[in-house]
């Protein structure tokens, strides 16, 4: 096992009544794509920011790089690189500008980093004289990429790095972050989409500013116990509502197209599609399928609330 | 060195691409100092006169000419009567009547005393004593060519001069206090923005993700402002020479060394007030409204410090305004040069200080 470049313990942050974090024990190793999944308000900007030491934690202690992000912060801040959550570098400033100027402010050059940057800047560096704040959500997140990475940074920190981007430039993001991993750079990165943790190595999944589960998420799926169908056929909303009205179903969610379905106990498909026969009268197909991740963390969510 | 030189470029960079802001800057100060100088003014030019002259001889002829010869009084009209006076005043005709009394000419060959009665309107009792003594002096004038050896009773003569600024005109008080004013709202107000603007636009949040120091954004803050707010200070003082006639009696080089360091005490004040703030509205009230009213009372602007209650006078010595007013008038004035002014100097000196080191103090290296 790799050495942890981020080590968190007992680290716990409230906002006057609000309890953003709740006692956040986590470890990150160095060279992996760890993601923080959660809804919104579950402390993922919270947890970021304590660790790029712009907040302080109440209790608790949490270093990077071997660094305290309360006592050594001054360190910290050029070893990091940040993505904040929402686009915030300089609109009235051109893309090449904004990059020159964080490159010089930390003490370095385009050029010397440049083959870090090469494959995201050069998507953008024919736009090079438009300014930022002319720029698409895509291509924005792609400068700001480049600027948080100018002065190679050991440990990459995005905030919901693919909120408010199209599909294709998400799958791009991810892509772009693969390659740096494969760089060397331990990178941190918090996402509301539950989907999109299997692009990450390890996930921790955050609920109201609790670590719900650390796993990778291979591990997570193999941990999945209960049986679960996909429903298709009839509408979706009334088809829903006969599920759920089931004794034998324990939930059901829309999942795309289908319907995922978990039981109580195993039971064989048909058993299900009788009872819909039976009940509303739809025909409907039901198949046993294995658990995504997405289903583990819903069902992980369901056990907290009931 | 670099990193203060790219935060400095970027700053003009910001400055340039917002012309409208750039125009605001500007703008703003010549409108201001226009309709200042124009505007406030106790001198009183071409009131309108009636005058009611029954005998029309030789001397109320030549004294009414004397009169109206300046740049002070235009004629309205002759009226036959005091009586019609009224009905003048009442349409708002006239501002002052001059009433000669009947057979004056006569009189005062005679050796007697004529009277002459000057009838104002004293709703504004200012411009009416104005005009009162513009007439008074006139005729007092016209008295003393007649009988030289008569004019002065009691055997005192009383001669006056007026140091420094002989005509008595308004725009010589007007325009130095103007300048200290407009730069220190101007240059707070573009700091205090400047900085806010990083807080609301997020990009602080990166900057505190940096390896740049505190003392390193405030000055690079201030420095690129510091040109700016200089070029405001010339077209002020341009205008002031050349549209109010106001002089430079001092050195060109020591007035502009005293605006340079007056600038950089409003900028790091601004800089201090964005400290402890996180919106640019809230940044521009403070700098705009609450050093406004204390800059301008407090100042010696309008009011003399002199006459001001002692807690007043005391709290007077904290307004940086008022040490550069004491500097810019000595030297744009009376002309001294740096040994009549090294005090108030070392006093802004001081505060220029104080307000940096307490900006670098207050500036939060967090988010909170």
């Amino acid at each position: 096992m790799k050495n942890s470049i981020i080590q968190i313990e007992q680290l716990s942050k409230s906002f006057g009544e609000v309890r953003a974090l709740d006692n956040i024990n986590l470890s990150v190793r160095e060279g992996e794509i760890f993601g923080l999944i959660g809804p919104d308000g579950a402390g993922k900007t919270t947890l970021i920011r304590i660790l790029t030491t712009l907040l302080l934690p109440d209790t608790g202690k949490a270093t990077v790089t071997g660094r305290d992000v309360v006592r050594d912060y001054k360190e910290i801040r050029k070893l990091v690189g940040y993505m904040p959550g929402v686009f915030s570098l300089y609109e009235d400033l051109t893309i090449a500008e904004n990059l020159k100027f964080f490159a010089t402010i930390f003490q370095t050059t385009i050029k010397e980093n440049y083959h870090l940057i090469k494959d995201i800047y050069q998507q953008i560096e024919p736009f090079k004289d438009r300014r930022a704040g002319q720029l698409s959500g895509g291509m924005k997140q792609k400068l700001a990429l480049s600027c948080a990475l100018i002065h190679k940074p050991e440990v990459l920190f995005l905030d919901e790095p693919t909120t408010g981007i199209d599909a294709v430039s998400r799958v791009e993001l991810w892509d772009m972050l693969k390659k740096l991993k494969r760089m060397g750079l331990t990178i941190f990165v918090s996402t509301p989409y539950m989907n999109e943790a299997s692009m990450c190595d390890r996930v921790a999944f955050i609920q109201k500013g609790e670590i719900l589960e650390v796993d990778s998420p291979e591990g997570i799926v193999a941990s999945y116990e209960e049986p679960i169908y996909a429903v298709e056929g009839g509408r979706f909303y009334q088809l829903i509502h006969a599920l759920r009205a089931l004794e034998m179903v324990k939930a059901a969610h829309l999942f795309g197209e289908t319907i995922h379905v978990t039981t109580y106990r195993r039971i064989a498909p048909e058993e299900l599609a009788r009872a819909i026969k039976e009940r509303e009268g739809m025909d409907i197909s039901v198949r046993e399928i294995e658990a995504n991740i997405e289903d583990c963390f819903i069902s992980k969510l369901h056990q907290i609330i009931h | 060195m670099n990193a203060l030189l790219a935060f400095i470029k970027k700053e003009f960079l910001h400055i340039f691409r917002d012309p409208r802001s750039l125009l605001i800057i500007v703008g703003m100060p010549i409108v201001q100092i226009i309709l200042f100088g124009f505007a406030i003014t106790n001198e009183i030019t071409e009131a309108h006169i009636a005058v009611v002259d029954p005998s029309r001889d030789e001397h109320t002829t030549a004294l009414t000419r004397k009169i109206l010869s300046g740049k002070y009084f235009i004629l309205d009209e002759y009226l036959p009567s005091e009586k019609q006076l009224e009905q003048s005043f009442l349409k708002g005709k006239i501002k002052v009547g001059l009433v000669f009394e009947p057979g004056f000419s006569q009189k005062l060959e005679r050796g007697e005393h004529p009277q002459i009665q000057i009838v104002t309107d004293a709703t504004d009792p200012n411009t009416a004593t104005t005009l009162y003594n513009y007439i008074r002096a006139i005729t007092a004038d016209y008295a003393l060519a007649l009988h030289p050896s008569k004019a002065t009773p009691g055997g005192i003569d009383i001669r006056t001069r007026m140091l420094y600024n002989a005509q008595l005109k308004g725009v010589y008080f007007f325009v130095p206090g103007l300048i200290t004013i407009i730069l220190m709202l101007i240059s707070a107000m573009m700091s205090s923005i400047s900085l806010t603007r990083e807080k609301e636009k997020g990009t602080m949040e990166i900057l505190l993700v940096s390896p740049l120091k505190p003392v390193m954004v405030i000055i690079g803050k201030v420095i690129p402002y510091v040109f700016l707010s200089l070029l405001n200070g010339t077209v002020i003082l341009l205008l002031g020479v050349y549209v109010f006639h106001v002089p430079i009696r001092g050195d060109l080089v020591l007035l502009f060394g005293e605006i340079i360091l007056f600038i950089i005490t409003s900028l790091s004040l601004g800089i201090l007030i964005s400290t402890k703030v996180e919106t640019q509205q809230v940044a521009l009230l403070i700098s705009l409204m609450a050093l406004m009213l204390p800059t301008i009372i407090l100042s010696g602007f309008i009011f003399p410090i002199e006459n001001m209650p002692l807690p007043l006078q005391m709290i007077s010595n904290a307004i940086p305004a008022k040490w550069f007013i004491i500097i810019i008038k000595n030297i744009m004035l009376k002309g001294v040069g740096m040994a009549y002014i090294w005090k108030q100097t070392l006093v802004l000196t001081g505060m220029a200080l104080f307000f940096i080191v307490a900006s670098v103090k207050n500036y939060k290296t967090r988010l909170e």
